[in-house]
């Protein structure tokens, strides 16, 4: 699904942050991508996402080459990835709602085909009763819940997910652990980036740790 | 027979009321994906709408000169002068009216007024002062030909006329001012064109750069929409409606000042017609009236600035999303 060859990353002229990376991220597949905070997580993250390219090596993307893909093919590669940013990236002008329906307005869907997908999800996420909310009335772990329901609300092929459960309490957190590995089980390979230790150890999964830019990969 | 009227009210119907269930709220806020109202857009508005005042100005400055120069012109040139110089053995009001009938001759000419006595009197009264007895002295004397609108006479073949059958005669088509009022008119049109051209290159300039900046603000909404799948012709055509509209509410305002002062000035100006001031004015700038052509040119001034205002926006937030979809640029 996702396949990475010998990729290296650096910024600028500085050192690579990333070396020699060798992994693919199978289909159905779960995985925690962990290591100690600025070991390249979110460069790795965005280098799986395709918004980052790499300085040497090969990425490929379901079965193509991520250099192949033409600008106007790239939205419908992005359809098949679902991204949980650190920083939520929620817009600030739109009701929880609408921001978790953003990726089924943009696929040009009815609103009548979506609207029980959408309040199903915020009822499982524990948003119910706050999608008439704006994102800036909500708290950190709210914000946190609303932008993993809008990267699953169209249950895409890989969950790219940077700290998930970074600012919520540790119940919350094994919650969305939860809703992570049930997405997994209906064919979604998860990718969650985390340096949270116990969320780790609930479910055994297979660990990708990124040290000073290399990886080590225990299944 | 009569017919009785349905009775539609339920109660006189006998029916009962349907109870009405409450509407759910809707889930959707309305609100569009760009945001609507922002510090940036309404600095927008006032940029555009400044700008388009400025360049309605210039275009309605440029229309007014170019019509009262045009005018000037078809002034001078609907009037010719016919002078007879005395000789000894002529007789003057003899010569005068075989200069009328000649110049009658030729087509187009509308009018031919001899001036009298007392008129060439009046002329002269500055020079050699009152009480000026014409026939005493050897004083040419003036004919003037009124020319129909549009009429276009043979002036060389009038000329050659009067001076082989007429002694002494001879014809002023005042071309020299003529040519002389041509050239300053071409001249203030250039000057005028030239700042109207200058004035809608600072236009599509400000316009250009204000919409960008208006857009810079919005560039994370551009990366969301991009990162949940929206394809670039979704995302240009969302911020496009949206900065479409900033840029007409924008020049609407803009060309409406502008007509409101025209319409203003031109209501002035004929108001105070018979004063020496609005004399003046009306001189130099005509009525201020702008006429179809300078309206029309206000509106599509209006309509570039708006379109210009939506084609930046649609080109910005390409060059954004390109460089977010292609995977080929160095990031």
């Amino acid at each position: 699904m996702i396949k990475f060859e010998n990729v290296g990353l650096r910024y600028g002229l500085g050192t690579e942050v990333l070396s020699d990376l060798t992994f693919q991220i199978a289909p159905n597949s779960f995985q925690f991508l962990t290591g100690p905070s600025g070991a390249g997580k979110t460069s790795l993250l965005r280098l799986m996402l395709l918004s980052l390219r790499p300085t040497r090596g090969i990425v490929r993307v379901f079965n193509r080459e991520a250099s192949s893909i033409l600008p106007r093919q790239m939205p419908l590669v992005r359809r098949k990835i679902g991204v949980v940013f650190q920083d939520f990236r929620l817009l600030d002008h739109l009701t929880t709602y609408e921001n978790v329906a953003l990726p089924l307005i943009v696929r040009g869907r009815a609103e009548s085909n979506f609207r029980k997908d959408v309040t199903d999800l915020l009822d499982w996420v524990g948003l119910g009763d706050r999608m008439h909310v704006l994102p800036p009335v909500l708290s950190g772990g709210e914000k946190q819940r609303a932008a993993i329901a809008r990267a699953l609300i169209d249950k895409p092929d890989v969950l790219l997910a940077d700290e998930p459960t970074g600012n919520v309490d540790p119940p919350l957190a094994r919650r969305l652990l939860r809703l992570f590995i049930e997405l997994h089980r209906s064919g979604t390979s998860v990718v969650i980036a985390t340096h949270d230790l116990g969320l780790m150890d609930q479910f055994n999964a297979r660990r990708l740790v990124l040290n000073q830019g290399r990886l080590q990969i225990y299944d | 027979m009569t017919k009785t009227k349905p009775n539609r009210t339920p109660a006189a119907a006998g029916g009962k009321r349907k109870p009405q269930l409450a509407r759910p709220k809707p889930l959707r806020s309305g609100r569009n994906i760009v945001p609507q109202e922002s510090i940036a857009g309404s600095a927008l508005v006032l940029v555009i709408a400044i700008m388009t005042f400025l360049a309605c100005l210039a275009l309605g400055a440029v229309t007014m000169i170019n019509d009262t120069a045009s005018k000037w012109q078809s002034d001078i040139s609907r009037e010719v002068t016919i002078q007879i110089r005395p000789f000894d053995d002529v007789e003057m009001e003899q010569a005068i009216r075989q200069a009328s009938r000649i110049a009658l001759s030729f087509d187009g000419v509308s009018k031919v007024t001899a001036l009298d006595d007392a008129a060439t009197a009046r002329l002269l009264e500055p020079w050699l002062g009152s009480g000026l007895d014409i026939k005493e002295l050897p004083v040419p004397r003036l004919l003037t030909i009124e020319i129909a609108e549009g009429a276009r006479p043979d002036f060389a073949s009038m000329h050659t006329r009067l001076e082989n059958e007429v002694p002494g005669a001879s014809l002023d088509d005042h071309r020299a001012w003529v040519d002389r009022l041509t050239t300053m008119a071409l001249t203030m049109v250039a000057v005028g064109t030239s700042i109207f051209v200058l004035v809608m290159t600072a236009t599509v300039m400000t316009v250009i750069f204000a919409t960008r900046g208006a857009m810079s603000g919005n560039r994370e909404i551009v990366e969301v929409l991009h990162f949940v799948g929206a394809d670039s012709r979704f995302i240009s055509r969302e911020f496009q409606r949206h900065f479409l509209r900033l840029g007409l509410k924008g020049g609407l305002s803009g060309a409406f000042a502008a007509i409101v002062l025209f319409v203003g000035l031109g209501i002035w100006s004929s108001n105070s017609l018979a004063t020496p001031q609005g004399d003046q004015v009306a001189a130099l700038f005509g009525t201020f009236s702008l006429g179809w052509f300078g309206f029309s040119g206000i509106l599509m001034v209006m309509i570039l600035v708006a379109f210009l205002t939506a084609a930046t926006c649609r080109l910005t937030v390409r060059h954004q999303v390109n460089g977010l979809q292609n995977y080929r640029l160095v990031r």
